[in-house]
């Protein structure tokens, strides 16, 4: 970790910013935060959704978004300098020359109708005297800097032809183009897989030990916190809870809420397997394929042929009652497309998907597929979207068992008893999905899926739109309605720390083959492939036992 | 983690409790409208269609209050029952496009073997100038009541139907339209419940959308001279008997036209009030 | 790039068909005899029977139907019923008129539309904002000839600074040719600078809100280069899109303005037309249009490329 010498006067300082909703009615976001960023020092701002973290950031770029949001009192100084009563000219020749921010959606960063290199132009157009000709050699030199291969075709290319990573790199090239002495980066590898989130953070710390720059850097992922942070920040609610060095805030936590937080992360080693069961499997994939074709009659009439996209390639897995298949992978691995089809949301290619001994993979849509299907449910990613938010929750709860013939009285009766099992009390059946949390959504789709009383449950990334403490909470719920029913679980899921905690066995696929299948105490502690090992190594902060709160020694 | 972390604001709420003092002020002009063409036998001073050659082209006065037009016949008598003609046209187009566009719309959106030719239809039909359309039609058939509405209603459909097949299209991605087929939900039930709903909103905005259009549209074909016959009287055809003495008598034309204006006018503020309210979403009437 | 032309112009095939028989049958489904209603309550038989002999009206349909547009496909849209010369040939004497209002009516509408709906866009709930909102609820309002009489009223009865009514082409000198065209211009595009004002507004409050406006802004860009390189390029697209289906829009308002101004193009003809019942004229004006309209969205298709290298790369 970068050693700063506290003699330094702060680049970023910041107190008692009291941040509010503008309006009749102010709503305090921000409740009195500060802090110090030195030279050369990373600060990790960590919170869980609307703890003010991405707020602190607006205000210090003078971007909060007007007439909505308005600092009442404190002081936010760079470098010394006033930023909440300097005038908007100033701030807006202080934003990209001497501080700078990345942005967590690298795919919609960038304005997707202008080159890159006209895009990089403007940092230097809007401050620096250049020639054409010098900004062009200054932007390629930068591009180089940031590792982007062949930087001269970066420079001419549009957005959508690079990927993610590549974006995350052009965004960093921008930001530290005119070497600022801080820099902002708002959870800039949420959106990106693991290994290329590996890759971002090594380049940002590169560039900021050659710059000595100021990094605030937000996130809500502990695991990043424990590899890049010299401090943290704990925030919630608009407060601050703790703040001190990683050493101190993540071994000896003084707060419960940041003992809670840590706790909550979940362990990168694999849970004791359970014993195996043998049997008929409660479902059985062969040889699963899906190939996607793309094009239409203009393309073929044109000569070209058709598009084919093979997503799932000869897949073969058995999954018996009350254990849990893990599938992970990055984005693009087509392990969400094994889910689909599995559940026949996509018709697959090839194939046999047998449940109980039935082959349901050719069933045509009817009454023979609906039945079926009851035996395999699925918990959603996005519990906002999963819930039609137009049904009252009972609705939506016993539409299923209606649609198998039972009676709306013996049906609510169950979504009754079911939405307490599930942690909810039963007068929830008579609201509205808005008014419950992620977390007590996720918790309803839940129910609903049982009240079909599957043998199955497909879930798709089904925890990682959730804050890590409720995570953890609705983790525990599956892992303890699958003791009690004898659930077979298929979890799909790009989070290797998730994997290790429920899955009896893990699946690894890329590109639309399973690169690695086995065990999960196997398969994580002991990887063959390389691909599963750089998987494993790129997961953020692996070197740190959270439950212990002290770091391992890992060999890498 | 992928949604953005930025704070959820919650909306000022002074502005959305209180209806604006224009959405008021547009429920009054309809209600005098709606008055107009109800009672119109007890409002108005003469029979609209009393010819008086004696009387032609008199300015405003005690008897008459709003002059005479070149018949001699009541300028506001004809501007009160010409509200009836207008109300009924407006309120005929819009019911019968949402009842023809919409389930069409819900095809479309739903079966994506119907979708193709059903909407090169609609690009055919959007093709066509709505006004020339309705021209051809009046022009092939005896200009009635009902023949007007339907030639203004056809061209209005397409709109209809692109709308609820956006929707549609857009509901359909949902998670929860998903989860309903896997909970074994059978096709029509899943269209009624989840995907309908959907587009009630956008759809009662868009009604009164249409039901200003064609108020436009009915006194745009009378002023034309091929709307429906002067002996009805229609705030269309008054302008247009009127424009031959425009330069003598503007008045005979701006009458008829502020009355007809105002209560487009009217229904469009409505309209936009409702969007703000139900559907901020929707872009305007050009989606 | 190319590619995508092609299929845009394939789908505009099945598209014009498709228009052609709508129009085809739009005479034949109506009910009772078409010649009858053409040639008019007080008609002879021997004019009905004439009629239906040109419109060759007692062959089955799929034959009329193939006739028809077999002999469009040649050029042939058919005789007048009135003057009984080529509806070509009357269109073709008729169109200058028409064209050039249109012209005027969206050179007017893009030079005031724009800058306004970007106006109103960068600050929301401002009085610019509500103030572009009022004249486009105005305007979608006040019908089109209502307009044109207040205009006459206020600009040539009251100011005497335009005639009152008139055309006069190009040919005989730029001035006389603008002086007689500036007003049923701007009637015209009344409503047409509602409706782009209104999108642009709309499409560039969209953009604003984008991730990639908040860096722009992040980068120390300014408030102009943020507005008109960054948003009203990502806009354009909806922005185009109501303009290309508004054209359907400005054709009506064509006809109505042409009747208020009294200027001798198209408009006037279709209006003529009908009063006549001069069916084959009718057909052909119909088709003509639509057919414009059709081009003019392929030719808008086309600009979607042209701003969006995401549709160029397909």
């Amino acid at each position: 970790m970068a050693d700063h010498t506290t003699a330094a006067p702060p680049v970023l300082s910041i107190r008692d910013l009291r941040v509010s909703t503008c309006g009749r009615e102010p709503v305090e976001i921000l409740k009195g935060v500060g802090f110090d960023i030195a030279p050369g020092e990373t600060v990790c701002l960590v919170g869980e959704s609307g703890s003010g973290k991405s707020v602190t950031s607006l205000v210090t770029m003078d971007l909060l978004p007007q007439g909505e949001l308005c600092a009442t009192s404190g002081s936010v100084k760079l470098n010394g300098e006033e930023i909440l009563t300097a005038t908007p000219a100033r701030t807006k020749t202080l934003r990209g020359s001497d501080m700078a921010m990345i942005f967590q959606e690298p795919m919609t960063a960038l304005n997707p109708v202008l080159k890159i290199g006209l895009q990089m132009d403007e940092v230097y157009r809007a401050h620096r005297r250049m020639s054409p000709a010098e900004r062009r050699q200054a932007a390629l030199e930068v591009f180089a800097s940031v590792h982007l291969p062949d930087p001269p075709r970066i420079y001419d290319s549009y957005p959508h032809q690079l990927s993610g990573g590549q974006r995350q790199r052009v965004m960093i090239a921008m930001a530290l183009a005119l070497k600022p002495r801080l820099l902002i980066a708002d959870e800039p590898t949420t959106a990106l897989d693991v290994t290329t989130q590996k890759q971002i953070l090594t380049l940002i710390r590169e560039l900021q030990e050659q710059q000595n720059t100021a990094v605030l850097f937000i996130t809500h992922d502990m695991g990043v916190v424990a590899d890049i942070a010299d401090r943290v920040c704990v925030m919630r609610h608009g407060e601050m809870v703790e703040s001190g060095t990683v050493e101190e805030v993540l071994s000896r936590p003084t707060q419960l809420y940041t003992q809670a937080l840590l706790r909550a992360v979940p362990s990168l080693t694999p849970r004791k397997p359970r014993p195996e069961v043998t049997g008929t499997p409660a479902i059985e994939v062969n040889a699963l394929e899906k190939v996607f074709q793309i094009g239409s009659l203009a393309g073929q009439l044109m000569g070209r042929a058709p598009h084919r996209v093979h997503a799932v390639n000869r897949v073969s897995f058995r999954l018996a009652q009350g254990r849990t298949l893990g599938i992970v992978g990055e984005s693009g691995s087509g392990k969400s497309t094994v889910a689909r089809c599995v559940l026949r949301l996509e018709d697959p290619s090839a194939g046999e998907i047998r449940i109980d001994g039935q082959d349901i993979a050719r069933l045509r849509a009817g009454k023979a597929l609906a039945s079926a299907r009851r035996r395999v449910q699925m918990v959603f990613q996005d519990p906002n979207r999963s819930l039609n938010p137009r049904l009252r929750i009972a609705e939506s709860m016993i539409e299923g068992p209606l649609n198998l013939g039972e009676s709306r009285a013996s049906a609510l009766g169950r979504a009754g008893e079911l939405i307490e099992v599930v942690g909810l009390p039963r007068t929830s059946l008579q609201r509205f999905p808005h008014q419950f949390s992620g977390g007590q959504r996720q918790r309803i789709a839940i129910a609903r899926a049982l009240m079909m009383d599957p043998e199955v449950i497909v879930a798709d990334e089904a925890v990682s739109a959730l804050d890590v403490s409720v995570q953890a909470q609705v983790l525990e719920l599956l892992a303890d309605l699958q003791a009690k029913r004898n659930l077979a679980i298929l979890f799909i899921t790009h989070d290797l720390r998730v994997a290790a905690q429920i899955c009896d066995e893990v699946m690894v696929m890329r590109r639309g083959a399973v690169v690695e299948h086995g065990p999960a105490a196997e398969v994580l502690a002991h990887p063959r492939h390389d691909y599963t090992r750089s998987l494993i190594a790129a997961a953020p902060g692996r070197d740190w036992d959270f439950a212990a709160g002290r770091r391992l020694e890992v060999l890498t | 983690m992928t949604t953005p972390a930025y704070p959820a604001l919650p909306r000022r709420r002074f502005a959305r409790n209180l209806p604006h003092w224009t959405v008021i002020l547009s429920l009054v002009v309809l209600a005098a409208a709606l008055a107009m063409a109800v009672l119109a036998p007890q409002l108005a001073n003469f029979d609209p269609t009393r010819i008086n050659a004696a009387m032609r082209l008199q300015p405003a006065s005690e008897t008459y209050w709003l002059g005479t037009d070149s018949f001699g016949r009541d300028l506001y008598s004809r501007i009160i029952y010409g509200a009836r003609v207008s109300l009924v046209v407006g309120a005929g187009v819009a019911a019968g496009a949402i009842l023809i566009g919409l389930p069409l719309g819900l095809l479309a959106g739903w079966f994506r073997g119907i979708d193709a030719v059903l909407m090169r239809l609609m690009d055919g039909m959007m093709a066509i100038p709505g006004i020339l359309l309705a021209i051809a039609i009046v022009a092939l058939t005896k200009a009635g009541l009902v023949t007007v509405i339907i030639a203004i209603m056809i061209p209005e459909i397409p709109q209809v139907v692109r709308l609820v097949r956006s929707r549609v299209l857009a509901a359909r991605a949902e998670p929860y339209v998903e989860a309903a087929q896997l909970l074994g939900t059978p096709a029509p039930r899943l269209i009624l419940r989840h995907l309908l709903p959907a587009t009630i909103a956008p759809l009662i905005v868009q009604a009164t959308y249409i039901y200003a259009s064609a108020i436009l549209t009915e006194a745009a074909l009378s002023f034309l001279g091929v709307g429906i016959g002067t002996e009805t009287p229609t705030w269309g055809n008054i302008m247009a008997e009127g424009r031959l003495y425009f330069a003598m008598r503007p008045w005979l034309v701006f009458w008829p036209a502020i009355v007809l204006s105002l209560c487009i006018l009217s229904i469009n503020l409505l309209g936009d009030a409702l969007r703000d309210r139900l559907d901020p979403k929707m872009k305007g009437r050009a989606e | 790039m190319l590619y995508y032309l092609l299929r845009r112009l394939l789908m505009a095939v099945p598209v014009m068909f498709l228009i052609a028989l709508i129009v085809f049958l739009l005479l034949r489904l109506t009910p009772g005899d078409p010649a009858q209603a053409i040639a008019g309550d007080q008609a002879s038989p021997e004019q009905i029977a004439a009629i239906r002999d040109s419109l060759g009206l007692d062959a089955p349909l799929t034959t009329q139907f193939t006739t028809w547009i077999g002999n469009m496909l040649h050029g042939d849209f058919g005789n007048s019923l009135i003057s009984q010369r080529p509806v070509l040939e009357m269109i073709g004497q008729r169109i200058g008129p028409t064209l050039a209002l249109a012209t005027v009516a969206m050179i007017l509408t893009v030079i005031i539309s724009l800058p306004l709906g970007v106006a109103a866009a960068r600050r929301h709930g401002g009085l610019v904002d509500r103030l572009v909102m009022s004249l486009s609820v105005l305007g979608f309002s006040v019908p089109i000839f209502v307009i044109g009489y207040v205009l006459i009223g206020i600009f040539a009865v009251h100011l005497k600074w335009f005639p009152v009514q008139g055309y006069k082409p190009l040919s005989d000198g730029i001035w006389p040719f603008l002086h007689r065209i500036f007003l049923p211009g701007l009637a015209l595009s009344s409503i047409y600078i509602a409706l782009v004002s209104r999108m642009t507004r709309a499409a560039m409050l969209e953009v604003l809100r984008e991730d990639y406006i908040r860096t722009a802004r992040a980068k120390g860009l300014s408030e102009r280069v943020v507005l008109f390189r960054h948003a009203l390029r990502n806009a354009a697209i909806p922005i185009l899109t109501v303009v290309g289906t508004g054209f359907a829009m400005m054709i009506s308002g064509v006809v109505v303005t042409e009747t208020v101004f009294n200027v001798p193009g198209l408009g006037r003809l279709v209006v003529d037309a009908v009063l006549a019942r001069d069916y084959p004229l009718i057909q052909a004006i119909i088709l003509l249009t639509a057919g414009t309209y059709v081009v003019i969205n392929l030719l808008i298709d086309v600009s979607y490329a042209l701003t969006d290298p995401r549709i160029r790369y397909q």
